[in-house]
């Protein structure tokens, strides 16, 4: 089944320069490992398609529950080079959160997510 | 040595809500009252104010909130830490000891000034010397803009502020220091930490962290379970008290709004981050994957276990050059067919832009309301959609171009699709860009210094 990182995670996201960064923290800590396992920089970079035109890199946080994101060249130039709306990248914490990830249904059973 | 020392944010930019410092000293009993004035342009801001007015350059906000808090502050014993000094920290400090004989405190006001941030007037002889101050983003060197830069600061850190509070002071004025540097001074004045007690210097640099950007730690811009966050309107701004091991404690005054708690903690510790291992600053490197935390009660929550590594032998640089002019205009379009009838606007305004022969660096166009956010992610906009803003920014060098486009958008109004409104406030305003330039410096390069001024 298809669940949603809404479901699963919160996030905060910020910039520094033409880069914005986004931390996705797991709602609970079982949701942790899950997170780790699909929301890899691979997918992360093709889900922000058209807005992320460098690289990403993930960082992982466990003692946070945490995953850390850098998206390179995201932001038109960055800082007041920008013209965009959300020129410091403020909202790609909740865009990161439209995505969403396929479980099992035995896994989803067990996290209580059905 | 104190057993607990409580540190009190005010401020989480240049802008934050007025009262909220001095509900900070009001509202219960703190130790320090820490107050980042500087965001990365503001310094260029006031460079500007300051060729206009050599009496001008710093925050002038700080010195009308010192007349209001400066009695109560020093009843209770309430030192202040503030960035507000900008580009002319003697001259934000002399306000403040006005302020204080004003007052009738001229002898319990010791003014602390930290300098020596300043490298505008040494760049020539710092790139003749081969420091070529090159660009953290791009890799260029500074001389590519050289004739166009507008301020340039290092970044000090807590050292400073602790001389500056050893001899003293209890109102500490810097110029460009870390965020970070403010919280982690008085910690280390406090409880006499070691220049190489890398773990808690790094658990005071994390402290500052949480604290530094106001209510974005106690329940502001706060994304878990957002719509039950009590009382934003009385939001109460974050405390951390710390204790002489390195652990602290993030909380905020009994009776006020918002929320400290694990998920928002977290979500700020997250805010602007780089790499988790190395959270670079003046005064060492803090690893934020030793960051643990737990709840202590209501609206507290706990830190401890933080490690940290020496300090690198660099300092950041923060310089601001003129990088052209930019220009932003915005018509909203009705139902029906909105989204059709913005991007329409958008195709004829950018043929008329084009027959003109305008060239930009840059032209953006946004539809907000239906994907100006998110993009792609945001699917296809419903035909159904009430209105759309049509926002299409432009960037050149030459600043006539942006000025002719300004003049394109409210035409649109009488000769492009219909139902459209929203162009009250007149003309876009051509906006001069002064953009940043993040770089590194050597840190024997730059010396601090510490003066007090009595009232």
């Amino acid at each position: 089944m298809k669940v949603r990182l809404t479901k699963l995670a919160h996030a905060r996201s910020g910039d520094k320069g033409d880069t914005a960064n986004v931390g996705v923290i797991a709602l609970r800590d079982d949701f942790y490992p899950l997170l780790v396992r699909e929301v890899t920089a691979a997918r992360v970079k093709e889900h922000f398609r058209g807005i992320c035109k460098g690289d990403v890199e993930r960082f992982e946080l466990p003692n946070l529950g945490a995953l850390n994101f850098l998206l390179h060249e995201s932001l038109g130039g960055g800082g007041t080079l920008s013209l965009m709306t959300d020129a410091q990248g403020k909202t790609f914490s909740t865009a990161l959160l439209r995505m969403e990830i396929e479980i099992s249904d035995e896994e989803a059973a067990r996290l209580g997510l059905n | 040595m104190k057993e607990r020392v409580r540190i009190a944010a005010g401020q989480g930019f240049w802008g934050d809500l007025p009262d909220a410092p001095v509900r900070q000293v009001h509202g219960g009993q703190i130790d320090y009252l820490m107050l980042d004035y500087l965001a990365e342009v503001t310094m260029s801001i006031m460079q500007k104010q300051k060729a206009r007015d050599p009496k001008a350059g710093y925050a002038r906000d700080f010195v009308s909130l010192m007349k209001e808090i400066l009695p109560t502050c020093i009843a209770r014993d309430v030192k202040v830490i503030a960035n507000a000094g900008g580009v002319n920290v003697p001259g934000c400090a002399a306000a403040v000891r006005d302020v204080a004989v004003e007052l009738g405190l001229s002898d319990k006001v010791l003014i602390g000034i930290v300098t020596g941030d300043d490298i505008l007037d040494r760049i020539d002889e710092l790139l003749a010397r081969g420091i070529e101050l090159r660009s953290l983003d791009t890799g260029e060197p500074l001389a590519v803009v050289r004739n166009r830069i507008q301020s340039a600061n290092a970044y000090l850190g807590a050292a400073p502020i602790v001389e500056a509070l050893n001899q003293g002071a209890n109102v500490v004025i810097t110029g460009r220091a870390t965020d970070t540097g403010l919280t982690l001074g008085p910690l280390i004045h406090e409880f006499g930490w070691a220049a190489d007690d890398w773990d808690r210097l790094a658990a005071g640099t994390i402290a500052g962290h949480i604290i530094e950007c106001g209510a974005q730690c106690s329940g502001g811009n706060c994304q878990y379970d957002w719509e039950n966050i009590p009382d934003l309107a009385d939001v109460g701004f974050p405390i951390a008290e710390a204790s002489p091991d390195g652990t602290f404690v993030i909380t905020k005054h009994e009776g006020t709004g918002g929320c400290v708690n694990v998920p928002s903690v977290k979500e700020q510790l997250l805010y602007e981050m780089g790499d988790p291992h190395e959270y670079i600053t003046p005064d060492c490197v803090a690893d934020f994957t030793t960051i643990h935390l737990a709840d202590d009660g209501s609206n507290r929550v706990r830190v401890f276990g933080i490690t940290g590594r020496p300090a690198t032998a660099s300092l950041k640089v923060s310089i601001s050059y003129s990088s052209g002019f930019k220009a932003v205009g915005t018509l909203v379009y009705a139902w029906p067919d909105a989204y059709k009838k913005a991007q329409a606007a958008d195709r004829i305004l950018r043929a008329r832009l084009d027959r003109l022969g305008l060239k930009f660096e840059h032209v953006l166009t946004e539809f907000v309301g239906a994907n100006a956010t998110h993009g792609l992610l945001a699917g296809e906009p419903s035909a159904d959609l009430a209105e759309v803003q049509l926002r299409v920014g432009v960037r050149a060098n030459d600043r006539a171009a942006v000025e002719r486009f300004t003049k394109e958008i409210a035409p649109l109004i009488l000769t492009g699709p219909p139902s459209v409104t929203g162009f009250a406030g007149g003309r876009p305003k051509v906006e001069e860009i002064v953009a940043y330039w993040p770089a590194l410096i050597p840190k024997s390069e730059i010396t601090s210094e510490v003066s007090l001024l009595a009232s």
